[in-house]
Formats: C-alpha cells, sequence, structure tokens
C-alpha cells in the first residue's frame, strides 16, 4: 500500500512538471513569481545587506510581480549560473528570466526560449590590472583569461582570438564571484564578460582604480528578459511590462506622480493609455486596467530603476550611452501601446 | 471411522475449491516468483514513464532527441588538450578532449593514492608512537572532509600563495613553478634516440625472460638470482648509460618568460595539479586504513613462523605476509578506484576541463541539448568504472587463494 502511495505521488509529481501552458494562471494560483536571476553581480541582482535581493534585473522580476499579482514583494529569486539558467527556465523551475542574458538566434529558436525586448544594450569587454600597462586587447598575445563558462562571451572571445591569430589561455570559471577571486589572486591577466558586468565586478573591488577597462568591445550584448517558448500570453505580459517602463520614462511618468497621473485621464492620450484610463490595454494581455500603473509605481520607470543601481551616482558608475532614449540619442525605442 | 475419511476427504475439496489463487499464494516459491515479477513490471513501468514523459515533454517545447550537433564546431577553447584541438572542433571532439584529460587525472590520481595509501598503511602499524600517530591524524582529518572542499582548499592554496610568472621559483632555468602551473621542458628526440628506446624495451623483455629463468632454476635447484637487481640493470641503467653514450639525443625545448606567461615547454596547470593532489590525498587516507587492515588480517603466527624457518625480514614480507594482505586489500582498493574515477568530476568546480565540463558542461550549454548530453557523460562514466572493475576482478582472480 505503502508502494503505491510512493508510486502515486511519483507520478504526479511528474505530472505536474510536465504542464506547459498557462503560467499566468499558475503564477496566480500560486501566489508568487519564480525569476531567474543571476547568482549575484552586484548592481544586477544580488542580496543585499539586509539579504534582499536588488539590482536593475531584480526590479524587472519585481515590475512583472506588481503587474500580475499585484504586490513587488510577492517574486521567489531562482538563483543561476550561466549554464543552469535556460534548463532552470525551460524545466519550469522559473516562471521568467532576467539575468544580463543575451538574446542570440540559437538561443531563441534551439533553446526555445522567447525574449522579451532588450532592457540593456551591452557588449563584451576586457579588465585588466593598470600595472600590467595594456593598451589594446589585441596586445593581449598568451594571456591567460578568465571566462564564465557557459556564455555568448567565451564563444566571442574563442572568435576574437582567432579572427586576429593571438593566443590565450582560457581559465574557464563558473561564476562572477569566482571570477573575482581568480583574477585577483592573478591566476589570469584579464578578466572578459559583458562591459556592465565588468564595471560592476570592479566596483566591489578593494581598489577600483588599479584596474581599467580595455577600449574594445567585441561584441554585440543586447541583454533581457525570457521566457519559455509557447506560452504567448505571458509573453506577452512580460514584453509588454518592460516595454511599459521603457515608455514611462518617455513619457514622463515616474514612481512619484504615477499615481497622480492615473487617477483620471489627462490630455496625454499616451500617458491614459499606459495608466489605463483610456481604452482597455490591460485585459489583452489578461490583466487589469492598473498593470502597468502598478509596476511604474513599485520600481519606477527605466530611467529610475537604471539611476537607483548602475547609474553613474552608483559604484557602479554606468552611463547611459546607448541606453539613452532614442531622443535622447540612444538606442532604447520601445513599442508604442496603442 | 468411514465417516472420518469422508468428513477429510470433502475438507480437501472446499481447499481445493478455495481456489488456485489461493495455493499458488501460499505456495512459498511461487509466491515470490509472482512478487518479483511484479516488481520488475513496476519498476520497467516507472522507468518507462520518465522516460516517455521527458520525451514528451521535450517534443511538447519542440526540442527533439537527436546528437546531430555532435559534428558542429564547439566553437569555444579547451586550455589542457593533449590531441590537436581548435575552437573550430567539433563538440565530438572536444567531448574526445575532456575524456582524455578525465583519464589521465584519474590514472594519475590511483598510481599516486596507491603509494600514498600503502605508505600510509605501513606508517600506521608502525610501532613509533609518533609516526603511528601522525598517520591516524592524517586519515581522520582527510576522511572525515568533504573531498570538494580539500580539491578548493589546494586549488586555493596554489593559486594564492605560489608566486606569479614574473616571479616564478626557478629551477635551474629549466623549470617554473608559478600560480599559472609547473612548466618543464619538452623532449624532442633526436633519432639515435630511438636505440635507447629499443635498448629499453629490450631491457624490459629481458628482465621478465630472466625472471621465469631464474624462477624455474629455484624451483629444480633452489639456487637464487638477484632477480630485482639484474633486471634494475637491464631496464634502467643500460639504457641510461647508452643515452649519455648516444650523446644525450634529445633536444629539450626550454620555456622562458614572454609576455604574460612562459612560452614554450609543457605546463601542467593549477587546476590539473589541484584536482590531482586533493584526489589522491583524499583517497589515500581510505588506501590507507584497507593496507592497515589487509595487514592486521594476516595472523602475527605467520610471521613468527616464517621468521623460525629462516626467511629473512623481507622474505617474509614479500612471500608470506603481502600475498595474504593482498587478498584482503584488492576488492576494497578496486572501490577507491572507482571513487577517484567519479570524483574526479569534480573537476568543474575548480574549472578543470574534464569530461563533464565540456560534453556535459560548456557543450551542453550551448547547444542545449541537456539530455543528449548528460547521457553521454553517464555512459561515459559507466564505461571506465566498467572497465576499472573488469581490470581489478582480473587481478583479484590472479592473487585470489587458489584452493588445491
Amino acid at each position: 500500500m505503502k508502494a503505491i502511495k510512493f508510486a502515486a505521488a511519483a507520478v504526479m509529481s511528474f505530472a505536474a512538471v510536465s504542464a506547459q501552458a498557462g503560467t499566468l494562471d499558475d503564477v496566480k494560483a500560486r501566489g508568487e513569481l519564480n525569476c531567474v536571476v543571476s547568482t549575484g553581480l552586484v548592481g544586477f541582482a544580488a542580496p543585499d545587506a539586509d539579504g534582499k535581493w536588488a539590482g536593475f534585473d531584480v526590479d524587472f522580476c519585481r515590475a512583472v510581480a506588481a503587474a500580475v499579482l499585484g504586490d513587488a514583494d510577492k517574486v521567489k529569486f531562482v538563483p543561476s549560473t550561466g549554464k543552469t539558467r535556460f534548463t532552470l527556465l525551460n524545466s519550469g523551475e522559473g516562471d521568467i528570466l532576467f539575468r544580463n542574458t543575451t538574446e542570440t538566434m540559437s538561443r531563441d529558436a534551439d533553446l526555445k526560449l522567447s525574449f522579451l525586448p532588450v532592457n540593456y544594450y551591452d557588449g563584451q569587454g576586457f579588465m585588466v590590472p593598470k600595472a600590467l600597462g595594456v593598451a589594446s586587447a589585441k596586445d593581449l598575445d598568451g594571456a591567460s583569461i578568465c571566462i564564465q563558462t557557459g556564455t555568448t562571451t567565451e564563444l566571442n572571445l574563442a572568435d576574437f582570438f582567432r579572427i586576429n591569430n593571438i593566443s590565450y589561455e582560457p581559465v574557464p570559471i563558473e561564476t562572477n564571484e569566482e571570477a573575482k577571486t581568480n583574477y585577483l589572486a592573478e591566476r589570469c591577466d584579464v578578466y572578459t564578460t559583458d562591459a556592465s558586468g565588468l564595471a560592476a565586478t570592479r566596483a566591489a573591488f578593494e581598489a577600483p582604480d588599479d584596474h581599467v577597462l580595455l577600449p574594445e568591445i567585441i561584441s554585440k550584448e543586447p541583454l533581457g528578459g525570457a521566457v519559455r517558448h509557447g506560452d504567448d500570453q505571458w509573453a506577452d505580459i512580460g514584453k509588454w511590462v518592460v516595454n511599459a517602463l521603457i515608455s514611462a520614462e518617455e513619457a514622463g511618468i515616474t514612481m512619484d506622480n504615477v499615481a497622480e497621473l492615473g487617477k483620471a485621464a489627462g490630455d496625454n492620450p499616451t500617458v491614459n493609455r499606459m495608466l489605463g484610463t483610456e481604452g482597455d490595454f490591460g485585459s489583452m494581455i489578461g490583466l487589469d486596467a492598473q498593470w502597468a500603473m502598478r509596476a511604474i509605481m513599485a520600481v519606477g520607470n527605466y530611467g529610475e530603476i537604471f539611476d537607483r543601481h548602475i547609474g553613474p551616482d552608483t559604484a557602479i558608475a554606468l552611463q547611459r550611452g546607448l541606453n539613452a532614449q532614442w531622443k535622447d540619442g540612444g538606442i532604447l525605442y520601445s513599442a508604442p501601446i496603442r | 471411522m468411514s465417516s472420518q475419511v469422508s468428513g477429510h476427504a470433502e475438507n480437501v475439496v472446499t481447499t481445493d475449491r478455495r481456489g488456485l489463487l489461493s495455493r499458488i499464494w501460499n505456495d512459498k516459491e511461487t509466491r515470490s516468483v509472482i512478487i518479483q515479477v511484479l516488481a520488475l513490471a513496476l519498476i520497467c513501468a516507472f522507468f518507462a514513464y520518465i522516460i516517455r514523459n521527458a520525451v514528451v515533454n521535450l517534443e511538447a517545447i519542440g526540442k527533439g532527441f537527436s546528437f546531430d550537433f555532435l559534428w558542429q564546431p564547439a566553437s569555444y577553447d579547451i586550455n589542457q588538450h593533449l590531441i590537436e584541438y581548435t575552437s573550430r572542433s567539433s563538440h565530438f571532439r572536444a567531448m574526445i578532449v575532456g575524456l582524455i584529460n578525465t583519464v589521465l587525472v584519474a590514472i594519475a590520481g590511483i598510481v599516486l593514492a596507491t603509494v600514498l595509501g600503502f605508505a600510509l598503511g605501513v606508517l600506521r602499524l608502525s610501532k613509533n608512537w609518533l609516526t603511528n600517530k601522525l598517520a591516524h591524524v592524517y586519515i581522520e582529518y582527510m576522511r572525515n572532509v568533504p573531498i570538494l572542499l580539500h580539491i578548493l582548499l589546494v586549488h586555493g592554496i596554489i593559486v594564492h600563495t605560489l608566486p606569479r610568472p614574473k616571479s616564478a621559483m626557478n629551477f635551474g632555468d629549466t623549470v617554473f613553478l608559478s600560480n599559472r602551473g609547473l612548466v618543464s621542458p619538452t623532449p624532442h628526440p633526436e633519432p639515435l634516440f630511438w636505440i635507447v628506446a629499443a635498448m629499453f624495451v629490450a631491457g624490459v623483455i629481458f628482465a621478465i625472460l630472466f625472471r621465469r629463468w631464474a624462477r624455474r632454476v629455484q624451483d629444480q635447484t633452489g639456487k637464487i638470482y638477484p632477480v630485482f637487481w639484474i633486471s634494475l640493470l637491464a631496464v634502467i641503467v643500460v639504457p641510461v648509460a647508452l643515452y649519455f653514450l648516444l650523446g644525450s639525443p634529445i633536444q629539450w625545448e626550454v620555456p622562458a618568460l614572454k609576455g604574460f606567461n612562459f612560452k614554450g615547454g609543457w605546463n601542467i596547470r593549477p587546476e590539473f595539479i589541484a584536482l590531482w593532489l586533493a584526489l589522491s590525498l583524499y583517497t589515500a587516507a581510505f588506501i590507507g586504513e584497507i593496507v592497515r587492515a589487509g595487514i592486521t588480517a594476516v595472523n602475527y603466527g605467520q610471521t613468527e613462523a616464517s621468521a623460525a624457518l629462516g626467511l629473512s625480514r623481507g622474505r617474509t614480507l614479500n612471500l608470506v605476509v603481502i600475498p595474504q594482505a593482498l587478498r584482503v586489500i584488492v576488492p576494497p582498493l578496486s572501490s577507491q578506484y572507482l571513487n577517484i574515477t567519479k570524483n574526479s568530476s569534480l573537476a568543474i568546480a575548480i574549472g578543470y576541463m574534464d569530461v563533464t565540463a565540456t560534453i556535459g558542461g560548456i557543450s551542453l550549454n550551448q547547444t542545449g541539448r541537456e539530455m543528449e548530453c548528460m547521457m553521454i557523460v553517464m555512459l561515459i562514466y559507466l564505461i571506465l568504472s566498467l572497465l576499472i572493475s573488469t581490470f581489478m576482478n582480473w587481478y583479484n582472480n590472479r592473487i585470489k587463494l587458489v584452493e588445491r
């Protein structure tokens, strides 16, 4: 009898995993959003001094939770390495992924992911100790290079050195923390990853000024969130929450004025549509009319998120650069909500 | 009387009627067969369900099951490759590179662990209090701390305490030790070297034949030849002498610091050293205990008896104690060898590119073929383990007690 009970339980647990579509219903039923983030990259996703997750990617998780569940704190963060992230998402451990992940064709089509709009335009860079006196990545012949395995950077690195016909010793490592240890112990001369990641890592060093980023950016790394293939409604929710945060900055909606602006329809139709005072855009993605308002109220618009975690006033001190609004000379350009 | 008989007969009939089923069930043997068949069916159904579930789920998200990716370019570099490998090579080749690295660290680990283990086992039996206790403390410490921590510790020590390449420890301008590894010269044999090599092979063959002949002579006449010393002469001394007579016919490519790292020569990387040392030191503690158990299993009376027969201490060990101790030592030793091989997959923690890190790690991640890659990796470890067990079983059969 016990054995039968056990078998039944085992069968049921497998059946539960095999449920595919209806992520929105699953999340609502659970009352919690499982969001796949990194194991710890200061500024993007890392537990703060109180053990609470904080960062640029984390805020996108919270925005989705606010839009879907009405509470930005109802997020369970699922830390993942570069290697485990897609498996966690595809096996159903996570509902959505925000883990400085580069959108590529093979990941989209072959790994069966649906990418959300790009939330950070990045490129792969190199960090070296200032004392080495290296001025360009092309001077790195024979260097030992720390690289996170399971990333696009690993492939770009192999290509870059092969094309330029210079040699290097790859030192593969699992997490950003390990990379930092190995780099500071000078097991490797160079650490390479996305330029934003390098800036974030360097900010956590004891002496950040002893290290420089080389001028070369050797790849395009459009970083964005992702969900599983095959649940279009859920993909739409992720997509439009990100778009809403970007559009909010463009339309001048901030964390502080969103409540005021959302009270009644004003004279800006863009704002009205986004905040649910005009039209019925929320129900198109299976949510209520205040979905975007809650997201913005919880984390602010794109610019506010950027400035709070990785902007010029933070330790990471990244400039907006490519990630400025298209009106301000960047390439951040959200599809309109209409 | 007659009624009693009839009553009894009736009883038998009713038992019969109670059914074939109950009779089968009450029979001990058939019942056990039924239970086993049912259990087997349940197990099969369980696995069939899991496999079907996996296949259906993979299909549901549109990922088929295929090994075609093995022939695509791997596109990543591997720092330690004993065969030709570039980022343009296929995933299959990356797998082979990883497999070779796994086998390399497993064999090196088995050799070192065995040597250290036997030494520890003997030290542990030493009558010297200090030696004995030191061996005891070492064994207890190693056995009771997880192997992963040992690996990380040794790697940490190497990377953090050894000097940088620019101030590497220099051994006669030929061998250099730094936190990037141990760099030593690479030999490039000249044609004359092959004569030395041929001499060595001839020496080995001679030693084997001589040993057989000496044994036969000893069996017939009791005369004992110094087999060990004559073999040593043939296998080592003669070829080495010949090597120098021919004017050292090997060109050494000596490493030199150039730019960031040493160029030329062989580099044994810190990741390999850390994994190798940690695996060996850890497993040696277990082997030490196995050896101790094996030796204590041989009754001390036997040592005394052979002493009484006038055998020297060395002969007592070689002819009486060790052959009997080996019978106790070899079976558990086999499982320690399997442990080394399997534990080598912890390489991933420090970035040693073994088979788990290549096909089961980077290839898996870059292609997204979790199912296929994991199956390959499991199959590889299974085959390696079965090979080791087969060899050890063969050896065990050779040394086990022959009953006449």
